[in-house]
This record gives C-alpha cells, sequence and structure tokens, in this order.
C-alpha cells in the first residue's frame, strides 16, 4: 500500500469519525452561546443512538429512527432546561445527572426489551442509512490523484455526513443573520439586557435548547444507524465530551468548531490506523499519545497559551429576574 | 412576594426537603422497574437483603461505601470552595499509582502497618497532583476547573492504560496489572470488627481503609468549620468577590482546596488495590468517582451526612449486584439509572419543592 493510499483511507475514516462530533459540538454551541452550559452531550447523543436504533428496527425506516432520536434528544435537553432555566438549579450538576441517566437507562431498557445484553437487535436494508455513490464515482476512481479521493472521501457517505457539513453554515447563518441567532447570543452574554429590551430570556433559552436536542438527535443516529447498524453499550464513549472540548477549541465558533472536530476525528482515524504499527525512526508511537491529544490541547488552549478561549460572559449562571 | 427568600428552619431545610427530593428520585426510579415489568417492592426487598442480609453481603456493602466516602469527601472539599471538581474519578486512578508504587516498593521488607501510611501519603500526593495542574490553570488562568478536571479524567485513563500495559505488566501474562502485593502491602480485613457484632465476614474485601476514611470524615470537618483555611475557602464560596475584599487569596485557597480534594480522591485508591485486588488493575476506580458527586450533594457536603449518603450507596450498588442474578430483567445499570435521579432531584433541583413546602409551612405556622 503506498503513502497515498493510506491517506487516502486515514482521510475517509477522519470525515466518518468526525460526524458525530460536528453534530454535537454544534449542538453544545447553540446551548452554550444562550448561556446554557452543556455537560450533558453525551447523554443525549447516548439516549438519541438508543431511540434511533430502537424506533428504526421496530418501524424498519432509517427516517422514523431518526425522528425518535431527535425526540428523545430534545426531552433530554427540555430536562436540562425545567432543571436549570425553571428551577435555576446548577447547570452542571443537571448535565451530569442526565449523563448517568441516559447510560443506565439505555441498557437497562435495551436488556428488558431485546435481551441481549444492553444491545439493540441489527438492523438491515432501510431501517439504516446506507452510502450514497454519487455520480460518476466509478467512473472518477482511476483517475490519479483526484479520483480516489472523490471516490473514496467525498463520494460514498451516507446522507447525515452532508447534513452535518451543511448544517456548519447553517448554524453560523442562523446565529449570525438571524434575529433569533442574535438574541441568542446576546441573551448568552448579557441576560438582563435582552430581559429590559422586553424579550423573555427564559423562552429564549428553551429554543436554543431544543435547537441542541435536535443537533444532539442527529448525533444519536449517526453512531446508531449510519455508522453501526445497531445500539451497542455505551456506543459515545466519551465523544460527547471531545465535542465539548471542540467546541471550547474552537471557542465557540461555528466554523472553527467544524475545523476542531476534523482535526479531533483526524486524531482519532490515526490512532486507530497506527495501532500496532511503528514509525521508522521513531518506533512504535502508543495509541494512548493520540486518545489523549485532544483532551491535552483543549487545556493547553484553556490554559491561554494558543490564544485565547473567551467563553459566553452568561454562562452557567442562571438568570434571576427579580432581586 | 417571592418564596426564595422566605427562611426555613433547618430540620425542613436539612431534613424535609432532602427526604422528598430522594424519595421523588426513588418513585422514579420504582417507575422504572414497573415499566419492564417487574414488581418495584419485591426488588426492593431482594436489593435490601442483598445488601444487608448477610455479613458477607454487609461487608461488600461498607467495603463500597468506604471508597464512596473518600470520594464524597473529595468532591465536598472542592465544592466548599465553590469549586466543581468533576476530576475525582482521574484522580482516584493515579492515586492508585501512588499507592501500587509504595506496596511494590516495601511489601517485600515490611509488615502492612509500616507500609500503610506510607501508602497513605502516596496515594494523596499523587491524587493531589494529578489535581494541581486543573487548579494551578483555574488560579492562574481562569480556565475552568470543571472543563479541565473532565478533560484529565480522560487523560489520566490513557496514561493509566499506557503504564499498565508498557511498564508494570508482569512479563508473560496478558492482564495489564501489576504483580500481586505480598501481605505487607497489603490493607488486612476488618474481620474482628464484624465479629464483634457476631457476623462473619466471608471473602467481602471490607478492610482497614474504612477506619481511614472515618478519620478523614473528621480530620475535613476540623479542616471546614475549626480551621481558618476551611473558614477561607467557605467565604470564597459563597462569594469570591467579598474573598477576596477581606483579604483572602483567591489563587491559593483554590489550589490548596484542589490539592487537598484531589489527595482525599487519591486515598480512595487504598481500598481496591490494596484493600482489595492486591494490585493495580485498569479502572479500578469504576465510577467511584462521579458516585462522588451524588453523595456529596446528598450529604449535603457535610462529613456526617456524606457517610450516610455513602452507605446509601454502598447498599444500592452491593444490592443491585445481587439484584440483577435474582431478576435478570433488571441489570446493574440500574443503579446508574437511580445514581443519576439522585443528582438531579438532590442536585440540579433541590429547590423545585421549595416554594410549596414554604407555602405549606406559612399556613401551618400561622405567618
Amino acid at each position: 500500500m503506498d503513502y497515498f493510499d493510506i491517506f487516502v483511507s486515514i482521510l475517509g475514516s477522519t470525515i466518518r469519525l468526525s460526524i458525530p462530533l460536528i453534530f454535537t459540538a454544534l449542538a453544545g454551541l447553540f446551548s452554550e452561546r444562550a448561556g446554557i452550559v452543556d455537560i450533558g452531550l453525551e447523554g443525549k447523543m447516548l439516549a438519541a443512538a438508543f431511540a434511533a436504533a430502537c424506533l428504526a428496527y421496530v418501524s424498519g425506516s432509517a427516517w422514523i429512527g431518526l425522528l425518535g432520536g431527535i425526540g428523545i434528544s430534545i426531552g433530554f435537553s427540555m430536562i436540562h432546561g425545567f432543571a436549570s432555566i425553571t428551577n435555576r438549579g446548577n447547570q452542571i450538576v443537571s448535565g451530569v445527572a442526565l449523563n448517568f441517566i441516559a447510560a443506565g437507562l439505555t441498557i437497562v431498557l435495551g436488556q428488558a426489551w431485546f435481551s441481549q445484553g444492553g444491545r439493540t437487535p441489527g438492523l438491515t436494508g432501510d431501517a439504516r442509512f446506507s452510502p450514497i455513490i454519487l455520480p460518476g464515482a466509478d467512473f472518477m476512481r482511476d483517475v490519479p490523484i483526484v479520483g480516489p479521493l472523490y471516490a473514496n472521501v467525498i463520494s460514498g457517505n451516507n446522507i447525515l455526513t452532508y447534513l452535518a457539513f451543511a448544517a456548519v453554515p447553517l448554524s453560523w447563518w442562523i446565529l449570525y443573520r438571524t434575529r433569533f441567532g442574535l438574541r441568542l447570543r446576546a441573551v448568552g452574554e448579557n441576560p438582563a439586557a435582552v430581559d429590559t429590551a422586553g424579550i423573555s430570556v427564559s423562552w429564549l433559552r428553551f429554543r436554543a435548547l431544543i435547537v441542541t436536542g435536535i443537533l444532539g438527535g442527529f448525533a444519536g443516529a449517526y453512531l446508531a444507524i449510519a455508522q453501526s447498524a445497531a445500539f451497542i453499550n455505551n456506543m459515545s464513549a466519551g465523544k460527547g465530551y471531545i465535542a465539548l472540548a471542540a467546541l471550547i477549541f474552537a471557542k465557540w465558533k461555528p466554523v472553527p468548531v467544524m475545523l476542531a472536530c476534523l482535526l479531533f476525528g483526524f486524531l482519532d482515524a490515526v490512532a486507530n490506523f497506527m495501532q500496532g504499527k511503528s514509525i521508522p525512526m521513531i518506533g512504535e508511537v502508543p495509541v494512548q499519545i493520540f486518545q489523549a491529544l485532544p483532551y491535552v490541547l483543549t487545556c493547553i488552549l484553556l490554559a491561554g497559551f494558543i490564544g485565547i478561549a473567551h467563553p459566553p460572559k452568561a454562562g452557567g449562571v442562571p438568570y434571576v429576574k427579580e432581586r | 412576594m417571592s418564596t426564595a427568600s422566605v427562611p426555613l428552619p433547618n430540620w425542613i431545610s436539612y431534613g424535609v426537603l432532602p427526604v422528598l427530593n430522594l424519595l421523588v428520585a426513588f418513585f422514579i426510579s420504582g417507575l422504572v422497574v414497573w415499566s419492564i415489568g417487574e414488581n418495584p417492592f419485591q426488588a426492593l426487598k431482594l436489593l435490601i437483603e442483598g445488601a444487608l442480609g448477610r455479613g458477607e453481603a454487609i461487608g461488600f456493602t461498607l467495603f463500597y461505601t468506604t471508597s464512596f466516602i473518600f470520594t464524597g469527601l473529595s468532591v465536598a472539599v472542592a465544592f466548599h470552595a465553590g469549586l466543581f471538581n468533576i476530576g475525582s474519578e482521574g484522580q482516584a486512578y493515579v492515586g492508585g499509582l501512588g499507592a501500587a508504587l509504595v506496596a511494590l516498593a516495601l511489601d517485600h521488607y515490611v509488615p502492612w502497618y509500616v507500609t500503610m501510611p506510607f501508602a497513605v501519603i502516596g496515594a494523596a500526593l499523587f491524587g493531589a497532583a494529578w489535581a494541581f495542574i486543573p487548579a494551578w490553570l483555574q488560579a492562574k488562568r481562569g480556565s475552568h476547573v470543571v472543563i479541565t478536571t473532565i478533560m484529565f479524567n480522560f487523560i489520566a485513563a490513557a496514561l493509566m492504560v499506557y503504564l499498565l500495559v508498557n511498564v508494570f505488566i508482569v512479563p508473560g501474562k496478558m492482564a495489564p496489572e501489576t504483580r500481586t502485593f505480598l501481605p505487607g502491602g497489603q490493607l488486612p480485613k476488618l474481620d474482628w470488627l464484624m465479629a464483634l457484632f457476631g457476623m462473619k465476614l466471608g471473602p467481602a474485601p471490607f478492610n482497614v481503609s474504612f477506619i481511614i476514611a472515618l478519620v478523614m470524615c473528621y480530620l475535613v470537618w476540623l479542616l471546614i468549620w475549626r480551621s481558618k483555611l476551611g473558614y477561607e475557602m467557605r467565604t470564597l464560596g459563597i462569594s469570591p468577590s467579598a474573598a477576596v475584599y477581606a483579604g483572602i487569596p483567591y489563587s491559593r485557597t483554590v489550589i490548596i482546596a484542589m490539592l487537598i480534594s484531589g489527595g482525599l480522591a487519591g486515598m480512595m485508591a487504598l481500598n481496591p488495590v490494596m484493600g482489595a485486588s492486591a494490585r493495580l488493575q485498569v479502572e479500578f476506580v469504576a465510577g467511584a468517582g462521579f458516585v462522588g458527586i451524588a453523595v456529596s450533594l446528598m450529604g449535603r457536603s457535610h462529613p456526617l451526612g456524606i457517610v450516610f449518603a455513602a452507605f446509601l450507596f454502598g447498599i444500592l450498588y452491593q444490592g443491585g449486584a445481587d439484584l440483577s442474578f435474582e431478576m435478570p430483567n433488571i441489570t446493574r445499570e440500574m443503579i446508574v439509572v437511580i445514581q443519576g435521579l439522585v443528582i438531579l432531584f438532590a442536585g440540579a433541583l433541590e429547590y423545585m419543592f421549595r416554594p410549596a413546602v414554604v407555602r405549606i409551612y406559612q399556613t401551618l405556622s400561622g405567618k
């Protein structure tokens, strides 16, 4: 296998591994820009993956599975909102709680319903999103350089992959070019000002959390019914936290979020590829270095050594109208 | 008038409200059990029998309790200083390295009671060291400690797997773990304590670290409510600006609070590593760091409350394991659901019932 083939194969898996990160980090973007810190991204992804797999299995339709994933993810978002907006509870505590509930409930219900140790039955045919071969992919395959890239990286992904990349400019447009987006960003920086302007802080934040729920649902559905063909115990495996790291690494901006997710996805792909292989001159590089790298990079960034990350000012603080 | 500012007597704030929150969490857990077609009361009975029915069961329950006391105290100390340490899990993991190094170094030469103090110090030092970078970043660079401690949990997991697979593994063995410690590197079981109550411990790993945990409870109480440092930490926790105005050094207090928190988390490793398996294994913490969050919230960050809450979670963990044998439909992960619900209702939704309780209290007391 020559180096170019290896490069193309790593690039292909980078795309596949980045998609759940992109959806989840964008989900976190909406909630955090509105001033609601969301540690519960991991739980939303997991719960949505489970719901998507169950509904896709029962209905035989991937789209109904996706809707189910979105529904449950919005549900989790609303509990988070009820605790942290309505009851002014601690947002981090609420997020941690929801992560536990998702981690436990998916296995308890999965075992009770399907008796396969927490797994859901395998999905086939229309019950999952299968790869789309773009026109001309087979014809292009023999063209040097561009051909393999087009056939193996750009073509051959499922619909959710393309939707993830479409969601990035869409999120940018919503946040920076619509009235809702302007108000959403304002409520994350200075809720009192938004309140003075006669706009409901709670309702605005709840709407932001609904968007978070929708995107979290896409992330979960991608894991269970596009990338895999079933729900597997704890299949989000910390991706929610990596997405959170990517969100911070991208300084809470949509396009950098995508780039950060691609970077972290690339590290993951390299880690998978490097397993048991050695680099000339250096020798075998432990896989754990690649696994830890996204977190190390984020900490270095947070320390202010690669530019400064300014989180939304009102993040994590419940808004109290009367004093 | 808003009900938030109405003062309530302590027995309501610290008794009725937490119990009410807990009851709702258990009620919903019961609904989950009922919805998968099992009888919640039958499940509760099996759970309690499985946790407290025999001497061996109680031994396992107290073994889990010991771990949860350490991690609960860890979260509580940081909480008093206004810091949310989600990193107890990683700090305990790295603390295990400190305990194991001491045990591996000394177990050939000295009896356990000589190894123990060094192991306590080793575990605490390594745990504290793992908390130091997030603490320093919070104090000096303003990076949020919640985010950095989450990151450090994952970094700890990668680091420990690397060390166990590549450095500590016994040549020729498949399992990524250290060699088994000799008795000089193990903490003895507390069978005599159980015998005082006429019970047999059996194979349950209830060990001396339980006593260390209780001593730590007392020390934490002294620190938080009877020392200058504790006063400074609480002031910082209630109002950072007031603390700075009163001349309390922000950076120093934050760093010290996190070091103590990390040290307590690290000591948790004594229990499973030196008290039970007598070797350092991959993922030996098994979520105890996260249970510490629930324990601390439920125990209202008070050592006495933490002991009760840790015991309750000990019952859940041991009883839950037993329950999953008796009712195969209910998997062990049911405990994780209950844990999540407790954190949700005792933590994030702690004031949900307050307005209603205030109204009832006002009506009854005729104010």
